[in-house]
């Protein structure tokens, strides 16, 4: 062991109480930061993910306006085709089309305004999760049959159940005024209230047909195989579609705005929070660097004048410092390691926290993700800070006379 | 009583022989509380802004309606009394503000787009305390009274469904036979309002038109009151209780939000482990700091002991010295935050992430809460869990054997 370093270990254990105080600090924080951070991350992956399984999917091809306003004739014109020929360019299946419209549906005796989209049978399950929801019944078979699927809270409100039929009002793309009987084939749960109380799906041929859309729709839902590889794939649609066509694509982050906001949003509070907790274990590293360089003030005295030079004395200040930062962070990450595992596997919950998380669609139990982004990161800034809070200290070294030092009482 | 005056004096004058170690500590401190409070005082004024939004806009803070009217919010359900009778019930009950209402799902059509909105029936004049909409805001006007024959519609629904002040509209419900019940309508007005999805959802209209519109007679599906604080909701929730039948369900606000309901709860308790969490970070150096000041004065405590002193009052001082420690960092520490929120308390604006704060149901401008049992609680917790930190170092100090501190060499 090089005489500088083992130096620096016998001074920080001089004083054991202080040290483990100080390492004790840092430890806590790392813990801390090492938990919320992981539990933080999870978090936004769930809330993008639960929130673009839906409708949403990673990106969509529309006609230009038409993500502002949703109107009915801001169309993509052969809208299946298109998709088709996607697919088959980008090698996928996770390509589908969709039409969309508000109509007024209605059973025997009751009406309700809802959102209606026409999706293609065989490859909605590919961009949607509701196909794997139909808690009753069946998803739609390919083809222009009349038949719908709606959610469990709209079939409970409109008093409707399988093999019931249901009249759907609205106006078609040209404005004229469209209507339609269909057979309600399955009812789908997704536990989100909006969708299960708003959403029928029936086939989009059927709703061409009945909204004289002329072979065209509304959106392509295009996914990634990962959301990261979302940006990657948007440029090779993007591509594809060429310029001569009158198309965009939007990725999850221009179709829900709010997403990534919300997410923001919840990042800065945390970053506030995160940095008072930096900053008040600087201040007791700071403490504690200021009174060990205090103590030794005959000692650096005496040591200076034989010759050691203020530079290197700063230096084994600021190795004690590391030294005490390096067990903060390996016992920081060991017990913030195995606590979120712990967690991880388990899960947890708060009290009255279902209500709050169903809003940003996550589920009432929460799973922290250990990753190593999330293990090291908040050590790594801690273990910054406290370098910085030993330069002070260390610098001030640099004043230290050592006739007056060695007087020093 | 002198004692402890002596004791004082030597706390405060030990505080100061290291003036360093103590500014360092002050700092930490003020920070610590500063944070807790600014931090408590940013949560409940967000918190504060969500509730107010969400329930004093249109929901008030205590709703009657038919039982099945929640879950199915159908022109069926209506409440069981009249209009009228309603109106005679609750007129002249002291209520800070009540109306009642038709409020149901609709189809609105222009004549190139359809949305699904929900139709609110009104009587304006009952409304205006209620109201997100402030009626003197409006492009064209608001609704004259409760036989107004013209729709009020938010701007982006208006922009959606190409529309605007002056034009027709048509808009598709159901009466109680599950007959379409539809009607056309001019926009009189187009309302702005503070959340893009308020003025996507509500289409304001008069109570006595759509009563005839949906054939109901002088019926309504709600009655909504508004009491004086969300807080203090029960005395409201009983008045209510005793002017209606038992056939009818009465929901106060955080029933009918349960979102909004749990963020308050929630929100408690989130102070109070924000508080703990800054303090235990800080307990670290506080410790620090009394164990360093009692391992530099051994010898003088030891000194002190064989001078016969007694053990407890070496036990006070050290806690005295801490505590004189937390009491300045507290006062500089509420300063700060006082300091750092009243210019604040015109409102933050944070419309970056607009859209992601309507998710949590707050709007745009942020305005910073502070409440005095939020201070007292962070000082109070700051005082009793210091002085807890405290006991360890102090009670060591006071155990040392008289000659071995003299004689102790550093």
């Amino acid at each position: 062991m090089n005489i500088v370093l083992r130096l620096a270990w016998r001074n920080i254990w001089r004083q054991p109480r202080r040290t483990c105080l100080t390492t004790g600090a840092m430890v806590f924080s790392n813990v801390l930061l090492i938990f919320m951070i992981s539990l933080q991350f999870a978090m936004y992956r769930l809330m993008i993910d639960n929130s673009l399984q839906a409708f949403t999917g990673h990106m969509q091809i529309q006609a230009p306006g038409y993500i502002e306003d949703k109107k009915m004739r801001q169309t993509v014109p052969d809208i299946v085709p298109l998709a088709s020929a996607l697919r088959e360019q980008l090698e996928t299946d996770t390509i589908a089309a969709r039409a969309t419209a508000f109509v007024l549906a209605s059973s025997e005796d009751r009406s309700y305004g809802i959102a209606l989209f026409g999706v293609e049978p065989q490859f909605e399950a590919q961009v949607s999760s509701i196909p794997g929801l139909i808690g009753q019944g069946r998803f739609l078979h390919s083809g222009d049959a009349p038949e719908v699927v709606i959610g469990s809270v709209l079939a409970r409100n409109l008093r409707v159940g399988l093999g019931d039929e249901l009249t759907l009002l609205g106006s078609g793309k040209d404005g004229s005024f469209a209507a339609a009987v269909v057979e309600i084939v399955g009812i789908f749960e997704s536990g989100i209230v909006d969708i299960d109380r708003n959403v029928a799906e029936l086939p989009l041929r059927l709703f061409q047909d009945i909204f004289y859309m002329d072979g065209s729709g509304h959106e392509v839902v295009v996914n990634a195989p990962e959301l990261g590889e979302a940006h990657e794939l948007q440029r090779r649609v993007e591509s594809l579609l060429g310029t001569d066509q009158d198309l965009v694509v939007h990725d999850w982050d221009a179709l829900q705005p709010g997403l990534k906001q919300a997410i923001q949003a919840d990042m800065s509070s945390a970053f506030f929070m995160y940095a008072i907790l930096v900053i008040l274990v600087a201040f007791s590293v700071l403490n504690t660097q200021l009174m060990s360089v205090l103590e030794r003030t005959r000692e650096f005295g005496i040591v200076m004048a034989l010759g050691l030079t203020p530079g290197r004395m700063g230096r084994l200040v600021i190795l004690e410092t590391a030294i005490m930062g390096v067990m903060g962070i390996v016992f920081g990450a060991l017990a913030g390691g195995i606590l979120t595992s712990w967690f991880s596997v388990h899960g947890f919950s708060i009290p009255g926290m279902a209500e709050m998380a169903a809003n940003f669609n996550l589920p009432a139990r929460m799973h922290p993700r250990v990753t190593g982004v999330t293990l090291f990161l908040g050590p790594i800034v801690v273990f910054l800070f406290t370098l910085l809070a030993a330069l002070y200290p260390a610098l001030r070294l640099h004043w230290l006379r050592p006739v007056e030092a060695m007087r020093a009482v | 009583m002198r004692t402890l005056a002596v004791l004082a004096l030597l706390a405060r004058r030990n505080l100061w022989r290291n003036h360093r170690r103590t500014i360092i500590m002050l700092g930490a401190i003020s920070v610590g509380v500063w944070a807790m409070i600014f931090m408590t005082a940013l949560t409940r004024g967000m918190v504060n802004e969500m509730i107010k939004d969400g329930i004093s806009a249109l929901p008030g803070h205590v709703q009657v309606h038919h039982p099945a009217y929640r879950d199915d919010p159908n022109i069926n359900n209506l409440l069981p009394a009249s209009d009228s009778d309603i109106t005679q019930t609750f007129e002249g009950a002291g209520f800070k503000a009540w109306a009642s209402r038709i409020k149901v799902p609709a189809v609105i059509m222009s004549e190139r787009e359809s949305r699904g909105v929900t139709l609110l029936g009104i009587d304006p004049a009952r409304e205006r305390e209620l109201s997100f909409v402030s009626y003197d805001d409006v492009e064209g006007r608001f609704l004259k009274d409760a036989e107004d024959s013209g729709v009020v519609i938010g701007k982006k629904l208006a922009d959606t469904l190409d529309t605007g002040v002056g034009k027709r509209i048509v808009l598709m419900s159901q009466d109680p036979d599950n007959d379409i019940a539809d009607r056309g309508f001019r926009v009189v007005g187009v309302f702005h309002a503070n959340m893009e999805s308020f003025e996507e959802t509500y289409v304001f209209a008069g109570k006595a038109t759509l009563q005839k519109m949906l054939r109901v007679g002088d019926r309504v599906t709600e009655i909504v009151v508004l009491g004086d604080d969300y807080r203090d909701v029960e005395p409201v929730y009983k008045k209510v209780r005793d002017r209606v039948n038992d056939d009818v369900e009465v929901s106060r606000w955080f029933e009918l939000n349960t979102y909004l309901g749990a963020m308050l709860k929630v929100m408690d308790g989130f102070v109070l482990i924000w508080v703990i969490v800054i303090f235990l970070a800080l307990s670290f150096g506080l410790v620090n700091t009394l164990v360093m000041a009692v391992f530099e004065r051994v010898r003088e405590i030891g000194l002190m002991l064989a001078l016969g002193m007694k053990p407890v009052n070496i036990l006070g001082q050290i806690i005295i010295e801490s505590m004189l420690l937390l009491i300045i960092g507290l006062a500089i520490g509420d300063l700060l935050a006082w300091a750092t929120i009243v210019p604040l308390q015109s409102g933050i604006d944070i419309s970056a992430v607009a859209k992601g704060m309507e998710m949590m149901g707050v709007s745009s401008i942020l305005y910073p809460q502070l409440r005095l049992e939020d201070v007292v609680l962070a000082n109070v917790i700051v005082l009793v869990l210091g002085f807890l930190a405290s006991l360890s170092p102090a009670w060591r100090a006071s155990r040392y054997a008289p000659i071995e501190a003299i004689t102790k060499v550093y």
